[in-house]
């Protein structure tokens, strides 16, 4: 828009323009209205001119100028003059809107460009409360810190305190036992002053000496030998035989100590790799095992024989490894035991809650046993202590037994019925034992007679064959009669 | 139990011979010897004057009677009778005898710790010793009775002279790191020397018997250090009571501490008991008393007492001590071990009542008595682990694993227990009353 003024002023145009009127350029031509469907139309025509001079009368009088035309026998003329004026005052209203317009574009043009400035001032400002703000917990925070810090400096400080009050106590009691001392020794002094003063006062020295019967011998019957330089070495060399001999009593007890550890450690090392090695031989090959005994056989020789730091330290880091391993181990099967336990809902494995319910349970019974325990030694102890009669506890006792004796009387009873039934089946076995030695006997002898009598008959002649057919029968007859020959009646 | 009837006994002098056969004591001026098993008596000896210091030679063949005042040391011989002997001091007084392990010298240590004379009972020949050392314990000799510690000071400075007891002869001499030595003390098994600073400054040393310093052991500083010290029969370990009322064992191959017990006035210790002694005043007129409860002797002085097991936890009675005087009475002031080395007792000084057991096995409390008066005194059974003990009053009471027992002392009128100790058999107590003693005859069991 205001490149249209700025342009319109530099186009002269060759209107014959008395007031200096504003330049028209092609873009105020473009303000006119433009038909939407088609170019610019003309708006009057030589058919329309009447309407359009009606129409624009109206438009002109709402804008407060009269009309243009007039009437002159019931056909619009045109005034020519109010036309002009019309036109006029249109052109000076047209400046003026234009000149509003410009005005109130520059309005705007200030508007935006004071909006934009405050827009970067408010944004300048929002930055700054951005900043304060961060200042501002940075500064929290570092009081914060400041605070704590003041705290344990306080507290050190108490602590500090406290330890000056004890040193001070110390410090008292020190002082307090150094007095004693000193006091102490200067009595001690004093005395001693006093006693030397008054052995210069006296002078007299009282004997001293000793005056004895008869010397007496030593107590281990030998002479006092005189003191010389062997002397003097023998007491050297049997204090450091003394020490020697303490020296080595010791080292053997440390030695038997170290022993018995070592063997402990071996044992240890040797059934922690025997409880690996199951586990062992089911992962991996067959080969590690064997491996492993022998390393630990030809480690458990090699410790044996040598003491030395090789093979001690060897032996503790065989131990520490399989105790890893072990502990690894105990730790896994923990994890699967966990695990199990989750899964299984009635599982085979015992649970917690029941291994407490049992736990529960036996201690509910260990409890009733050791009351009933109690009870049973309060009575026993009531027993013991009623001084009832001799009589009474007697037949009490009597009572007693004779239940006791009932009861031993109808077992022994039984047991000797039972006895007396053993006996006759013993009894009768033997017998038959013996009827069946004798009718073995018996058959083996007509076994006999009989293989006899066919070896007999077969040397003679086939006619005595019918008759010892008919013998045999007979004899078969009398053969079954013989075993129930002897018998005896119960 | 069965109790001798009451002798009369001067100064607490009272003690059995080595060998166990007679027991001498010294009433006033007069020394009375008899036979232990019949408490006949068998010599009566006369000396110059009240006798302060009674001693048995190692073989009990002599003995030795001083007298600190006079300055003199009578000797008189079992054997021979009217044998004598009379050492005096002279002006140079006399505050400390003793015999030496052999039987044949007495070590005489003179006013203000001037110096200490050897004199030999088998020939002429006096030996001395210059600048002993007052302190507590300042000489000691070895078990086998072959070496003797001594301390001395010089210049400001402490040293230990190592003698052999055969003839005297100066071994070892050696200046000690310490401030102001307190005391020393040979190993059981003589090869280690064991010495301990004055109470300012904890500072225990161990030398070995050719001198070397093979370790040195200091649990605190600047507090109040060490009160008792002892050494374990087999040697292996080193107790040390100490005023923050802690016992600290030293073990003998690595002289570090090993455990440290504690005396703490609450005991929670689950494995301990806790005997409380209970004075049960008999009152007249309960069904069970029997006649032969009245005629235990039940008059309202001397009430029976027993003991009872108290329940964990429980709180043992305190004594707060009076801090601002010097040797206060606050830590162990008495540590024994039994003979087997298996237990030891202990008396912390702010707990006077109450005696502590601790099992050396286990390293932990075995148990705690509870006394109704404070611990007087107490000893180990020689042979078994067996501990009995006084608190003044009149009764003896015993510990062993298998319990407590109290017993009344039988003895016409009020006999006050104030020391004690064992015959070397372990089957017999020795009681000394104030002026009195008593011989306690024990059985082979006790009941709880």
């Amino acid at each position: 828009m205001p490149e249209s003024s700025y342009d319109g002023k530099n186009n002269i145009c060759s209107y014959p323009a008395m007031p200096p009127s504003r330049q028209y350029s092609q873009s105020t031509m473009s303000l006119l209205p433009v038909s939407p469907y088609s170019g610019p139309k003309d708006f009057c025509t030589e058919a329309n001119i009447s309407e359009c001079m009606l129409y624009i009368s109206q438009e002109l009088s709402s804008l407060g100028l009269p009309s243009v035309f007039y009437d002159l026998n019931g056909i619009r003329e045109l005034d020519v003059l109010s036309t002009l004026n019309s036109m006029y005052s249109l052109l000076q209203l047209h400046q003026r809107a234009v000149g509003a317009v410009e005005d109130l574009e520059v309005e705007q043009l200030k508007v935006s460009s004071d909006l934009h400035c405050q827009q970067l001032t408010n944004s300048k400002l929002k930055d700054q409360l951005e900043l304060s703000k961060k200042e501002n917990v940075r500064l929290r925070e570092r009081e914060r810190q400041l605070e704590a810090n003041i705290k344990t400096l306080q507290s050190c400080l108490k602590n500090e305190k406290e330890e000056v009050q004890k040193l001070q106590s110390v410090i008292a009691s020190r002082a307090t036992q150094y007095n004693h001392e000193m006091k102490r020794k200067e009595r001690e002094f004093s005395k001693l002053k006093e006693r030397l003063s008054q052995l210069l006062k006296d002078k007299k020295e009282k004997k001293h000496g000793m005056e004895v019967l008869n010397y007496v011998g030593r107590s281990d019957g030998r002479r006092s030998q005189w003191k010389t330089g062997k002397t003097d070495a023998r007491h050297e060399s049997e204090m450091y035989k003394t020490l020697l001999n303490e020296f080595d009593k010791h080292q053997k007890e440390l030695m038997l100590e170290n022993a018995e550890l070592k063997k402990v450690l071996q044992q240890m090392k040797r059934e922690m790799v025997g409880i690996l090695s199951p586990k062992k031989h089911s992962q991996k090959e067959e080969k590690c095992p064997e491996n492993i005994d022998q390393q630990i056989a030809s480690d458990e020789e090699e410790t044996s024989e040598m003491s030395c730091e090789y093979a001690r330290e060897k032996l503790t880091n065989s131990i520490r490894q399989q105790w890893r391993k072990l502990k690894n181990h105990v730790e896994n099967l923990d994890n699967k035991a966990s695990m199990v336990h989750k899964e299984k809902v009635v599982g085979e494995m015992i649970t917690k809650e029941i291994h407490q319910e049992e736990m529960e349970r036996l201690k509910m019974e260990i409890q009733q046993c050791k009351d009933f325990i109690q009870t049973q030694q309060q009575l026993l102890q009531q027993q013991l202590n009623t001084p009832c009669d001799e009589e009474t506890a007697a037949v009490l006792n009597d009572c007693y037994m004779l239940e006791e004796k009932e009861r031993l009387k109808e077992e022994w009873r039984t047991f000797e019925e039972q006895r007396k039934n053993f006996e006759m089946e013993r009894r009768s076995f033997t017998e038959a034992a013996i009827r069946l030695g004798h009718e073995r006997k018996m058959f083996e002898e007509d076994r006999a007679t009989w293989l006899k009598h066919q070896f007999l008959n077969m040397t003679f002649t086939e006619h005595l064959n019918i008759k010892t057919q008919t013998g045999l029968s007979e004899y078969s007859g009398q053969e079954h009669k013989h075993p129930s020959g002897p018998k005896t009646p119960l | 139990m069965n109790f001798s009837e009451v002798f009369k006994q001067s100064n607490q002098l009272c003690k059995v011979s080595p060998d166990g056969q007679y027991l001498a004591t010294c009433v006033q001026y007069r020394l009375v010897v008899r036979d232990v098993n019949t408490l006949q008596i068998l010599q009566l000896y006369t000396c110059l004057d009240q006798v302060a210091h009674m001693e048995w030679s190692s073989d009990s063949l002599f003995i030795l009677c001083a007298m600190y005042k006079r300055g003199l040391v009578q000797v008189w011989s079992l054997e021979q009778p009217e044998w004598h002997c009379k050492i005096d001091e002279g002006s140079i007084g006399l505050v400390s005898s003793r015999w030496s392990p052999d039987g044949r010298h007495i070590l005489n240590t003179t006013e203000f710790h001037l110096r200490i004379t050897v004199w030999s009972l088998c020939n002429k020949s006096v030996s001395y010793i210059k600048y002993p050392k007052a302190c507590q314990k300042g000489m000691d000799f070895s078990a086998d009775g072959r070496y003797m510690a001594l301390a001395e000071r010089r210049d400001c400075k402490d040293f230990i002279s190592i003698f052999v007891c055969d003839d005297w002869h100066l071994l070892r001499h050696f200046e000690t790191e310490t401030q102001d030595l307190a005391g020393v003390e040979w190993s059981p098994n003589g090869c280690v020397l064991a010495m301990w600073d004055s109470c300012l400054d904890y500072k225990m040393l161990l030398y070995s018997l050719d001198g070397r310093l093979l370790s040195t052991y200091s649990a605190y500083e600047w507090s109040l250090g060490i009160k008792s010290v002892a050494w374990s029969p087999s040697s292996q370990f080193l107790a040390i009571g100490s005023y923050d009322e802690k016992v600290r064992i030293l073990n003998h191959i690595t002289w570090k501490k090993l455990i440290e017990f504690e005396h703490p006035a609450t005991i929670t210790n689950s494995k301990a008991v806790v005997y409380k002694e209970v004075e049960k005043r008999p009152v007249i007129g309960t069904e069970d008393l029997s006649v032969h409860e009245l005629a235990l002797g039940s008059s309202l002085f001397n009430s029976q007492s027993k003991y009872e097991i108290v329940s964990l936890p429980a709180q043992v009675p305190v004594v707060k001590p009076d801090l601002d005087r010097a040797n206060p009475k606050i830590g162990i002031s008495a540590i024994a071990f039994s003979a087997d080395n298996r237990y030891l007792a202990t008396k912390n000084d702010n707990m006077p009542q109450s005696l502590w057991v601790w099992d050396m096995q286990r390293l932990g409390l075995q148990a705690v008595l509870e006394q109704t008066a404070p611990v007087r005194c107490f000893v180990w059974d020689p042979r078994r682990p067996r501990l009995a003990l006084c608190t003044g009053n009149g009764k003896v009471y015993m510990w062993s694993l298998a319990g407590c027992v109290s017993v009344k002392v039988q003895a016409e009128g009020s006999f006050q227990v104030l020391s004690l100790f064992w015959h070397g058999t372990g089957d017999s107590l020795v009681l000394l009353g104030k002026d009195q003693l008593c011989l306690c005859y024990l059985a082979t069991d006790e009941e709880k």
